[in-house]
């Protein structure tokens, strides 16, 4: 191979090792999902990680929600006095934490915090047979640990975006009231008449997608982990990369979709 | 019941089965040998439908396409226990069970089967993290034996264990096998597990079935490879690197 072609054939061996990828990933999760409606199905197996997703990564969210629900109405606030345009920090705190900090913000916490977890948990019972024991026990992988995880993030991220956004719109409120001088009731009154209810369905809608994403990339890197702990470390480092990722691709997708003129 | 047909399995240029024939007959206990890399692991795995073999076939009872009833009949013990860490002891045992029974059956079974391979009834709430090897190891040949299953593989049953907990655990199996009357395959390095599991040995060597021949026949087989390994012999013909 010569020096002119060698960095063709990598670009092309790196462009086909991407394709393959996203075919692997697109099978598994077109499997997860058909696993979704098929019994038999592990409510409490299900339950356990709704608890474990969704009620655990409360305090995560809602801290990261009150930060940033704060920062923005001193940004905002800060910004808008150019325009003297002060007054509409409580309507944009409210549409950017419902729109888009609220979702984006809360999926990256998770992703760190759960796709993490999930593909450690996983990527070690590849490791240590305990995946092998369950095909061995009639049990199929991917109902007993993918569907539960999948279907827990799913529905748990909508839930933890909304209280997410009422406690990052409270973060804004405090910050408001008590540094910026706004007025508590004429505040709380320019938040609710501002917004509207795509504002926050859409980000309910983000958060559902976030969530599945999160599940899957965790799921997918722990099941095709390698060996051993450097494996399950790479298994680990990849399943959150790529959650982050995807969370703000498909971010800017869904944007485009639901908000473009 | 179980015959191995001619089966071949690559991993990319490493060839690891290169044409493996082999019967166990019913109600028998067969355990097949080697070296580390052999393919022992993968012909198990071949059976379970773990791994699928580049060509060839695999049978029990001559049938090779109801994977899931041959699973429902079916139970192992793993090299390294394989124990669901997130799961207490009695639920690991009782696993398959619980899709069927009363959580309370369940566990009574669980709590029989722990006795039976001689752990008390108050393992059974505790994790296995909080277990020795050697605990681990009956726990799993407890979940192994649980659901009473007609064919039962062990893989590697005493490695890790001291030699007097490997003892306990070969007698364990051997008095296990004979009772229930099952069909076993064990794949071991261990030739005290050879000697008191078998009925049948086979030699798994360079891909292939080597030898293979009642545990009687074992030492005097007139087969050069086997008298290396059985003597463990770093000369002969079995390459040993140094």
């Amino acid at each position: 191979m010569t020096a002119l072609t060698a960095p063709l054939a990598a670009l092309g061996a790196t462009v086909l090792a991407i394709l393959a990828t996203t075919g692997r990933i697109t099978l598994f999760a077109a499997d997860a999902v058909s696993h979704i409606l098929r019994p038999p199905f592990y409510t409490r197996a299900l339950l356990i990680q709704l608890v474990q997703i969704g009620w655990l990564s409360l305090p995560v969210v809602g801290l990261t929600a009150l930060f940033t629900g704060g920062a923005l109405a001193l940004q905002i606030y800060a910004g808008g006095a150019r325009f003297s345009a002060e007054e509409v920090v409580p309507s944009i705190v409210a549409i950017g934490m419902a729109r888009e900090l609220g979702p984006v913000l809360g999926g990256l916490m998770v992703a760190a915090r759960v796709a993490s977890s999930i593909a450690a948990e996983i990527g070690t019972m590849k490791v240590t047979e305990q995946i092998d024991a369950l095909v061995t026990l009639s049990t199929n992988p991917m109902k007993y640990l993918t569907v539960p995880r999948i279907l827990a993030a799913t529905l748990a991220m909508p839930v933890l975006v909304g209280v997410g956004d009422a406690i990052g719109i409270m973060g804004g409120y405090l910050v408001g009231i008590n540094r910026l001088d706004f007025n508590a009731a004429a505040y709380l009154r320019n938040t609710v008449d501002f917004l509207e209810f795509w504002d926050v369905g859409s980000g309910l809608v983000k958060g559902a997608v976030f969530g599945f994403l999160v599940a899957l990339m965790g799921c997918y890197h722990g099941m095709n982990s390698g060996r051993g702990a450097e494996g399950v470390g790479a298994a680990t480092k990849a399943a959150v990369v790529s959650a982050s990722v995807l969370i703000l691709a498909a971010n800017y997708l869904l944007t485009e979709l639901f908000f473009a003129a | 019941m179980i015959r191995f047909d001619d089966v071949h399995k690559s991993f990319g240029t490493n060839h690891v089965l290169r044409g493996v024939d082999l019967d166990v007959a019913r109600g028998t206990s067969m355990v097949i040998i080697g070296g580390s890399g052999t393919g022992k692991s993968v012909a198990l795995k071949c059976v379970l439908g773990l791994v699928t073999p580049d060509s060839g076939r695999i049978t029990v009872d001559g049938s090779d396409d109801d994977r899931d009833a041959f699973l429902s009949r079916f139970g192992m013990l793993f090299q390294g226990g394989a124990l669901f860490d997130s799961l207490p002891v009695w639920q690991n045992v009782a696993f398959r069970l619980m899709r069927n029974q009363s959580k309370d059956a369940a566990r009574d079974i669980a709590i029989a089967k722990l006795r039976r391979v001689g752990l008390k009834p108050d393992v059974a709430d505790r994790f296995p993290a909080d277990l020795s090897g050697g605990m681990q190891k009956r726990v799993g040949l407890a979940r192994a034996i649980a659901a009473e299953p007609e064919i039962i593989f062990f893989d590697e049953p005493t490695t890790g264990l001291d030699p007097i907990m490997a003892g306990v655990i070969n007698d364990l199996i051997r008095e296990i096998v004979t009772e229930m009357g099952a069909t076993t395959i064990t794949i071991t390095h261990d030739m005290t597990s050879v000697r008191t599991i078998a009925d049948n040995v086979a030699m798994l060597h360079d891909g292939r079935i080597q030898w293979t021949g009642p545990i009687a026949d074992l030492d005097h087989s007139g087969d050069p490879y086997v008298d290396q390994f059985i003597h463990g012999r770093a000369d002969g013909p079995i390459e040993a690197v140094r």
